[in-house]
């Protein structure tokens, strides 16, 4: 008990957390003191917190070596490293991406900044966690941040009624992901993965396949996999669009995170019991997502159920139970999140003053009226759609390959076969951009820097789409064959 | 012989208050069957020795929490009838979840008759040992990362109920310091010369 003694270099791997809690304290403080009257001022400090959070996790970062710390609790490896370095990004692009739309509608406070760090902080654990514990702690962290950025603009109703939802939903999978923990702590003796993995291993008894399912049910709701997937739609409709931006994106890296370090490495020689759990839900999900989708007339409604289909293909990745099926889901989610940053930014754009560019009539003949920004929208819906030459194409066919790969001709059947469906819904907000007349929508504002960095977004899609290797490469290398 | 004793009358009174505390119609008694539950399990944390933590469960549960339940229960003046509208609708479901929960618990309880390693029995320890100073030896080494995590989860809850609650309403009734420091008689009083008048 008395071996950990903690020194500087001993706990330097778990740097980025620690930077990241100080970072929230200098925040809050700075709000208080410089920036009471003048909001935007802490909008530019977090991002440059963020932007130095970055480069901290790089700078600190011993590549190859695998460090587990804190008596298993946190692992630190090249795959966190990769994870923590696209969170950091993805939420400092989010975070870009809102100012103008939060300054507009008076929601800039500098609370909204902090839930937004601190939600990157719980995302940041789930990418380093070895052990029950610290995957819970993760989980409330990113989760309750959440709650309250939905809830962040009071007076609208349907935010207060998502967040209520959302809320209570999440309070249900917290208990029974708690319940789950429970059954396997006292199945097994341990909260550590590695010693659950052991129990695991062999013939694992009724009780732990219990706990395991409860579990697996508490990472569908947090991922929002079919059937816990209730939540999806009404949070992306009814919150700010800005705090939709956050929810779509970054904490889908957290939840990659957690089935990957959970399931696919924690009870590695459990698979067998795991995978088909995740089957069933990757195919609900795939289904219900693109067919629900199509009856959509809400964009972000309908981005919702997009978000829930694309799930389904990142736990395809997992059902394969093989390194090449979590390199794909990897590739994947990290694909997915850009792209979708991506997309939120250009309804952001749209928005104006009480006008939420969210409705699919919205788009009716946007082409004529702001060409460049409907030019940019395509490249996004041909891309989640998976057409190439856009990047998206190439995740989908990555998950395709491993499935064939791992023999789940079936499933990669239904992956096909779904994808099809879901091509139509992307590509009619393309049709109604092009060949429909032009509505007597207002017209978004220019903000020159941010269509700037929306359009350096489209170009990356496009870009990565075109040389698919260079990404490719750094997910086959973090995540290693075990 | 009298840990056991002690162990089946605590679980007995458990037990009771906990159905209590779902059965009763009044809300302010199933507080207090509540409060009732959590002192006879404080009362089994300290059979298996675990005084420490018997003890934050009466000051933090029983004495802050359950207080401040009550007073919003109270405050509430909840409408129990409103509440049970609609209770028969919805009973199957309640069913359904108690016969899975059900299902579980002997599942579980059939894995350790299978003979499965399940928890151990505590050793005994020696009568002056602390349990409080073993906490606090892991709680800041082994669990110091959780530990720290929890920390920032409550800086969290506080930064969202602040922001969620505090809100500057028009027509909320404030005191304005500044004013009530500057003021002067004459914005008080105001002194009226008049001839003297003859009461009727």
């Amino acid at each position: 008990m008395n071996d950990t003694t903690f020194s500087l270099a001993a706990i330097l791997p778990a740097m980025p957390e620690i930077y990241l809690t100080g970072a929230i304290c200098v925040l809050l403080l700075f709000d208080v003191f410089f920036a009471l009257k003048r909001p935007e001022r802490t909008a530019t400090f977090a991002l440059l917190l963020l932007l130095g959070g970055a480069a901290i996790t790089l700078a600190t970062h011993e590549f190859g070596v695998r460090q587990v710390l804190f008596d298993s609790m946190y692992i630190a490896d090249d795959l966190g490293m990769l994870l923590k370095l696209a969170s950091f990004v993805f939420v400092a692009v989010a975070l870009f991406y809102s100012n103008d739309y939060l300054a507009r509608r008076k929601l800039q406070q500098g609370e909204y900044y902090v839930l937004t760090l601190t939600a990157l902080l719980g995302i940041l654990v789930l990418t380093s966690a070895g052990n029950l514990l610290s995957v819970y702690v993760g989980i409330e962290l990113l989760s309750l941040s959440l709650y309250a950025l939905v809830a962040f603009d009071r007076d609208n109703g349907i935010a207060a009624e998502a967040a209520m939802k959302y809320f209570v939903l999440g309070a249900i999978a917290s208990g029974t992901l708690l319940y789950g923990m429970s059954l396997i702590y006292g199945l097994s003796g341990s909260l550590s993965l590695q010693v659950i993995n052991h129990a695991f291993s062999g013939e694992p008894s009724l009780g732990l396949i219990l706990g395991l399912a409860m579990v697996v049910v508490a990472i569908a709701f947090k991922f929002g996999a079919v059937p816990f997937h209730m939540w999806v739609p009404d949070v992306y409709q009814g919150a700010p669009t800005s705090v939709t931006l956050l929810v779509a994106s970054a904490p889908k890296i957290a939840s990659f995170a957690v089935a990957y370090r959970l399931l696919a490495e924690g009870l590695g020689d459990a698979t067998g019991t795991w995978t088909q759990m995740l089957a069933i839900l990757a195919v609900l999900s795939l289904v219900a997502g693109n067919i629900i989708a199509i009856a959509q007339t809400n964009l972000r409604r309908m981005l919702a159920y997009s978000a829930i289909s694309n799930v389904g293909f990142i736990l395809l990745g997992f059902v394969t139970g093989t390194s090449a099926g979590y390199q794909a889901s990897l590739y994947f989610t990290i694909v997915y999140v850009m792209v979708v940053l991506g997309t939120f930014g250009v309804i952001l754009l749209g928005s104006r003053n009480g006008y939420e560019a969210d409705e699919l009539d919205d788009y009716k003949g946007l082409a004529a009226r702001d060409p460049s920004l409907a030019f940019i929208m395509a490249v996004f819906m041909f891309s989640t759609a998976g057409i190439p030459p856009f990047v998206g194409f190439w995740a989908k066919l990555r998950v395709i390959e491993a499935l064939i790969g791992a023999d789940h001709i079936w499933l990669s059947g239904v992956a096909v076969l779904m994808s099809v469906i879901g091509a139509f819904y992307y590509l009619r907000v393309v049709w109604l951009m092009y060949f429909d007349a032009p509505g007597d929508r207002p017209r978004g504002e220019p903000r020159l820097s941010l269509r700037f960095v929306v359009g350096v977004n489209a170009a990356a899609a496009l870009a990565l789409g075109l040389m698919p290797d260079a990404l490719l490469d750094v997910c086959l290398k973090v995540v290693r064959p075990g | 012989m009298l840990v056991q004793f002690l162990f089946y009358a605590f679980a007995a009174v458990l037990l009771g208050s906990a159905f209590g505390v779902i059965t009763s119609r009044n809300p302010v008694h199933s507080a207090l069957y509540l409060v009732l539950a959590f002192f006879t399990s404080a009362g089994l944390w300290l059979l298996i020795e675990a005084e420490f933590l018997a003890i934050v469960l009466v000051l933090v549960y029983v004495g802050a929490v359950m207080v401040l339940f009550l007073f919003v229960v109270m405050m509430l003046d909840i409408n129990a009838e409103e509440v049970r509208k609609g209770f028969t609708r919805y009973a199957w479901l309640g069913w359904l979840t108690v016969l899975a929960v059900a299902f579980e618990i002997v599942g579980v309880v059939v894995v350790r008759r299978m003979g499965v390693d399940v928890t151990r029995v505590p050793v005994p320890v020696a009568a002056d040992h602390s349990n409080t100073a073993d906490l606090g030896a892991v709680l800041y080494t082994r669990y110091v990362y959780p530990f720290e995590l929890a920390a920032v989860l409550l800086l969290v809850a506080i930064v969202a109920a602040i922001v969620l609650t505090m809100r500057k309403r028009k027509g909320l009734k404030l005191q304005d310091i500044n004013a009530q420091v500057a003021t002067q008689a004459r914005d008080r009083v105001r002194i009226i010369k008049m001839a003297a008048e003859r009461r009727e």
